[in-house]
């Protein structure tokens, strides 16, 4: 890649856009999954009694639907980030490509 | 010749097959059927893959859906479907924690590198980490790490393979292997990428119905009550409730967050998963790809507790004592054979026969994908660019890499004969530790961290490789289970903790303190290189036929 496209789309406020919107959401989905698998995996290091703990009269622990929700969280976050990266961010990226195809 | 060796394989298959007894004729039905079909897409594949970019990525022609089924192929291996439910029958709830490791990595990959590595990559993840880097320098280190990790890998699904066949059709260990070793280096060499895909995603469709057919079973078996079957599998368990929490895998908190960080940035790491961005067109297949992925394969450990509780159940009940269970109440054919158990249990010889052949087809899909990443690093990386400096035409590297194929498919033999003992999915949870030290640092940094020079990647990757390998050796699992030493050296089961973080302190260390002129170069190229990654701008596009 050329200088000249490199300023060129460095200086699109299309770009800009893009990356800010992009990275801070992409960000905030992976903080959160993070945070919500460490505290699984945190717990079960430091204090795994706790997920022994049963849903009321049931023999059932409450790591079992935690277990459970993560892997549905997973699933969920996946689709949330990509209808969004498949939509809004795909369409800028498509007019910054317009904007300097003249020099592609 | 394909013909040839299809015809060799299977009468030399159903030859050892009638010497045993008990052998199951519906199994050995449902192999050749499973077997002649892949044979006649590995034919129809090499007859459409010519250039170097076909044999290693299908040609970029593969939809973002047929690609989430592959990765969730390559994914759902034998490791995670028999490996799995062994761990749970074992000991409950532990196998529940390797299956949300395995899961929650797909997430991190797909909003921190997918379309950043569909972007800068064309064949392997070790474009990403050469763009703006020392070519020759980065695809040695990379290639080392590719092929430690598959290598570990590669043994936990020889091992499997192994087994499942010996149990089923009662053919010696090693010529089980052989025959998994053979096949594997049919597939490879005459399909490439395009065979291996296919062979993948039927074999996912194959074993989501599979699964949720035995998930069925159990579940009508208690009435579809999951306390029921619950209370049913504890009263039958010697652990009791314990099975039901966290238990003795995961001994301390070190272990627990090395286990957790390993099977996290290992999904990240795996030359085989990463290379499976590069079969489709773009960015946003790529990211549909990663959606569907996570929903099958989570389906499918949703589904894989029920299995692992119901076989339990079954497996403990008076017939099934009888069947599956030796005098001393060990599972007949290793505890990776549960699931392969309960599938008769539920569903009897025809769909036994069913889940034993998609078992070796998956093993075997997995096999030709690591394989297949394997001789890209070697043949690509090693070959093509290190040596040949990339003076090397299509046609060259291409014969160099079905040379290679044959080669690992040797190793992978005999190293599948060496470690016959293992668990599977423990051995799985290596391979990602070894991933998430040699490669994700590398990977993530190359993306994300302008400062990052050739001499920090290169001399950090080879600190976390070597100390990931080297904590492998020392632990139990190598030094006392393999070696037979008394006691071992390294008190932990699982080194990532220690080895990630040297990798990434070794890289970060080495790429501040560089001030040679080729540092200036790479932190030079970041820019250029990040308005691709997020545009896609300069990639190459589909190179579809």
């Amino acid at each position: 890649m050329d200088q000249k496209l490199v300023e060129r789309i460095k200086n699109n406020p299309k770009y800009q856009e893009l990356i800010t919107k992009r990275s801070s959401f992409a960000i905030k989905l992976a903080v959160f999954m993070l945070v919500v698998y460490y505290s699984f995996i945190l717990t079960i290091a430091f204090n795994k009694e706790v997920f022994a703990n049963t849903i009321g009269d049931s023999i059932i622990t409450i790591a079992i639907p935690i277990g459970a929700t993560i892997i549905v969280l997973a699933f969920i976050t996946t689709v949330i980030y990509v209808i969004r990266a498949n939509g809004e961010f795909e369409d800028l990226e498509m007019s910054i490509k317009n904007d300097v195809k003249d020099i592609l | 010749m394909l013909r040839i060796a299809t015809l060799l394989g299977l009468s030399s298959l159903a030859l050892l097959a009638e010497d045993g007894s008990g052998v199951n004729i519906n199994a050995v039905i449902m192999f050749f059927v499973f077997i002649a079909g892949t044979m006649g897409i590995t034919k129809w594949a090499a007859s459409k893959t010519k250039s170097a970019s076909d044999f290693y990525t299908a040609g970029g022609g593969i939809t973002g859906f047929q690609n989430g089924l592959a990765i969730a192929g390559d994914y759902i291996s034998a490791a995670s479907f028999l490996g799995i439910s062994g761990m749970i029958y074992l000991q409950g709830y532990d196998g529940i924690i390797y299956a949300i490791g395995f899961l929650v990595g797909w997430p991190i990959i797909l909003f921190l590198m997918a379309e950043r590595l569909r972007n800068l990559g064309k064949f392997n993840f070790t474009d990403i980490a050469a763009y703006r880097l020392d070519e020759q320098k980065i695809r040695i280190l990379a290639a080392f790490g590719s092929l430690t990790v598959v290598t570990f890998y590669l043994i936990a699904q020889m091992v499997g393979a192994g087994k499942l066949i010996e149990v089923l059709f009662h053919i010696p260990y090693g010529w089980a292997v052989a025959l998994v070793g053979a096949l594997m280096i049919i597939y490879v060499t005459f399909g490439g990428m395009l065979a291996t895909t296919w062979v993948q995603i039927i074999k996912a469709c194959l074993i989501l119905a599979g699964v949720t057919f035995i998930a069925l079973m159990v579940m009508a078996h208690s009435g579809f009550s999951l306390t029921a079957l619950v209370t049913e599998a504890t009263s039958l368990h010697k652990s009791g409730v314990d099975i039901l929490k966290p238990g003795p895998f995961v001994s301390d908190p070190v272990s627990a967050i090395s286990l957790g960080l390993a099977l996290m940035l290992g999904t990240a790491g795996l030359p085989h998963i990463l290379m499976r961005f590069f079969t489709v067109g773009n960015a946003k297949e790529a990211r549909k790809s990663v959606v569907y992925a996570t929903g099958f394969i989570g389906y499918f450990y949703l589904l894989i507790g029920i299995v692992g509780l119901g076989s339990i159940v079954f497996l403990n009940s008076d017939i099934g004592k009888e069947l599956y269970l030796s005098a001393e109440g060990s599972v007949i054919g290793g505890v990776n054979m549960v699931a392969v158990h309960l599938s008769q249990a539920v569903g009897g010889d025809i769909f036994l026969g069913f889940i034993a052949a998609v078992s070796f087809a998956t093993i075997l899909a997995v096999v030709s994908g690591l394989t297949l990443a394997a001789s890209n690093s070697i043949a690509h990386d090693l070959y093509a660019i290190v040596i040949r400096k990339g003076n090397i035409t299509d046609a060259e590297e291409m014969k160099v890499s079905k040379r290679t194929v044959l080669v690992i498919g040797f190793i992978a033999v005999l190293l599948g004969f060496a470690f016959e003992n293992m668990n599977v999915a423990f051995m799985v949870g290596l391979a990602f530790a070894i991933a998430a030290s040699a490669n994700f640092p590398i990977l993530i940094l190359s993306i994300y961290w302008k400062k990052l020079t050739t001499r920090g990647a290169f001399i950090g990757g080879f600190v976390g490789l070597i100390t990931a390998i080297t904590l492998v050796v020392l632990s139990k699992t190598i030094w006392v289970d393999i070696f037979h030493f008394e006691k071992a050296i390294f008190p932990y089961v699982h080194p990532a903790l220690f080895s990630v973080t040297a990798a990434f302190v070794a890289i970060w260390f080495f790429s501040i303190t560089d001030k040679s002129a080729r540092a200036e170069e790479d932190k030079a190229g970041f820019e250029a290189q990040n308005i691709r990654a997020q545009t896609g701008i300069g990639a190459e596009g589909a190179v579809s036929h």
